[in-house]
């Protein structure tokens, strides 16, 4: 038997085992190399407002996505409730992405829009005011909480590290961008919007003037969240799109 | 390595001929229904590359002869369920709403399509009943902001209320107390007075002083008695139902706030035809005019 060989010879068997493994990484981690092959390119994808990437990185804290799923599976009935499946494309820019399979709670890759802000605040401070049959534990700290924005700059940088492509314009107003998306009636709207796009949504999202707390920055995310890609225009099978 | 075969005293086992300081490996090998079922599925993995889609490939991936995508079944499925509704779904788009409510096999459609529709899209904030909450109308009764006819409530299903979208439902009650439109001393007066308005006790002395102030300020959007007007979304004062409570100080905190629920547009996300079922089921709630 020739693995006799190989068991009799560790430096054979380490070259033997390189090699095996080798293959297999090659054959896995290569094509990752080329992802962006497998990601459509669509209209309407953007980079997270500085508010935005705020409110993902809450969300990641806070753990919501360990209840929530972001993922509209290619299944009927997926489709009949949440709306059009999930595209690749439209969590590029989540570092981490927030697919999950726990799905506790609903998904909520197209709960942008669904509901209002004041719902979202009524349901984040205290779930069962509004949905008595609710098992969510109550977040109210997210409205008492000050958002600490002081290092957002170096959040776009570290984004923009991974992959994100944040220009040196977005990383420069990162802060007053933030501020100027809870104060429509503000100077820094304009800027926001040429730099994110007109569909941004401009509000005080928690309802509490001149304040920008957690749920802010939350709610901003919720409203943002499956919004980005229109639909209407978007060809599942056009080749370009084949996946 | 031994040639020919050689089995152990104890066991009786055959060897594989190995052997480490006199002790020997046995050979025992594998059952053969594992073996056969174990190469039985590598012949299936190669077959199933070759028909299925498989391999990464540096642009792209093998698409297999069969060039199979889930995208496909489900649009598939998706039309197969479309092309099942069509004929119901087309009824619903050229039938009035009234139509529909007088034909009892559309009705029923559109019943169970509106329930289904509610329960996902509208019981987060109207209750899975229809019951409302703190802020969000109870849409069982008879109290209607918008109006509770059957084109109405489409019409505010569609346009949603404050959400933004052309044409939508818009009034905003102003914020007497925050934005110092009127002093503190005046709202309680006023407070006073709409709580008179819905037949209840009050102080007589601040409901007259109320009075005044609810013709100058308020009467213009409620009505000089407090009924109401539908053409803003003004609620009727008179008939102690209360959106964001009846207690004085509900009443206190909503003339100085002045809150304004806002109720998200459906039109860019449900189709024409669900819209109507969903007006006519909730039509059927209990309050429909």
């Amino acid at each position: 038997m020739k693995h006799e060989k190989f068991e009799r010879n560790s430096i054979l068997l380490l070259v033997g085992i390189l090699i095996v493994v080798a293959i297999g990484g090659a054959v896995e981690i290569a094509p990752l190399f080329w992802v962006n092959g497998t990601i459509e390119k669509i209209a309407g994808m953007r980079p997270y407002t500085p508010l935005e990437l705020e409110g993902q990185k809450i969300y990641v804290s806070e753990g919501c996505n360990v209840c929530h799923s972001q993922m509209i599976r290619s299944l009927r009935d997926e489709v009949e409730r949440y709306g059009h499946y999930s595209l690749a494309a439209e969590s590029m820019y989540d570092h981490p992405f927030l697919w999950g399979s726990e799905r506790t709670g609903p998904d909520l890759a197209r709960v942008g829009g669904k509901y209002s802000d004041q719902w979202h605040l009524a349901h984040l401070a205290d779930p069962r005011s509004v949905v008595p049959e609710s098992i969510m534990p109550p977040y109210i700290h997210l409205e008492e909480t000050d958002l600490d924005y002081s290092d957002i700059k170096e959040m776009l940088e570290a984004s923009r590290d991974v992959g994100v492509p944040y220009t040196d314009e977005q990383v420069a107003h990162a802060r007053e961008d933030l501020e100027a998306q809870v104060n429509p009636d503000g100077d820094g709207v304009d800027g926001l919007k040429a730099r994110y796009g007109a569909k941004v949504s401009v509000r005080d999202f928690a309802g509490q003037p001149g304040r920008i707390t957690k749920a802010d920055a939350l709610i901003a995310y919720l409203q943002m969240l499956g919004t980005l890609v229109d639909f209407k225009t978007y060809q599942a099978h056009a080749p370009e799109n084949r996946r | 390595m031994s040639k020919k075969k050689e089995v152990d005293d104890v066991s009786g086992t055959e060897t594989t001929g190995h052997e480490w300081d006199g002790i020997k490996e046995l050979n025992t090998p594998l059952p053969r229904w594992w073996v056969v079922i174990f190469i039985a599925t590598i012949v299936w993995a190669v077959g199933y590359w070759i028909v299925m889609p498989a391999w990464p490939l540096v642009h792209g991936y093998t698409h297999g002869i069969l060039n199979h995508s889930q995208r496909d079944t489900v649009t598939a499925n998706v039309n197969a369920l479309k092309a099942a509704r069509a004929a119901r779904e087309h009824a619903l788009d050229h039938a009035s709403l009234k139509q529909i409510q007088d034909n009892p096999e559309l009705l029923q459609f559109a019943m169970a399509e509106g329930k289904s529709v509610f329960g996902d899209n509208c019981a987060p904030c109207h209750g899975d009943g229809g019951q409302g909450a703190h802020g969000y109308p109870n849409l069982n009764d008879d109290v209607w902001l918008w109006g509770g006819k059957l084109e109405d409530i489409q019409h505010t299903i569609t346009v949603g209320v404050r959400s933004g979208a052309p044409d939508t439902r818009e009034s905003q009650m102003p914020a007497f107390g925050r934005d110092a439109i009127l002093k503190p001393g005046e709202i309680e007066d006023l407070t006073q007075y709409v709580v008179h308005l819905s037949g209840r006790r009050a102080d007589a002395g601040a409901m007259r002083r109320g009075g005044k102030l609810f013709a100058d300020n308020c009467a213009a959007c409620h009505g000089p008695e407090g009924r109401g007007e539908r053409k803003v979304g003004a609620p009727n004062l008179t008939d102690n139902e209360w959106l964001y409570g009846g207690a004085p100080e509900n009443i206190h905190d909503q003339i100085w706030n002045g809150h304004g629920g806002v109720m998200p547009t459906w039109g860019g996300r449900l189709t024409r035809e669900t819209i109507k079922s969903l007006a006519v089921y909730v039509h059927s709630l209990g309050g429909g005019e």
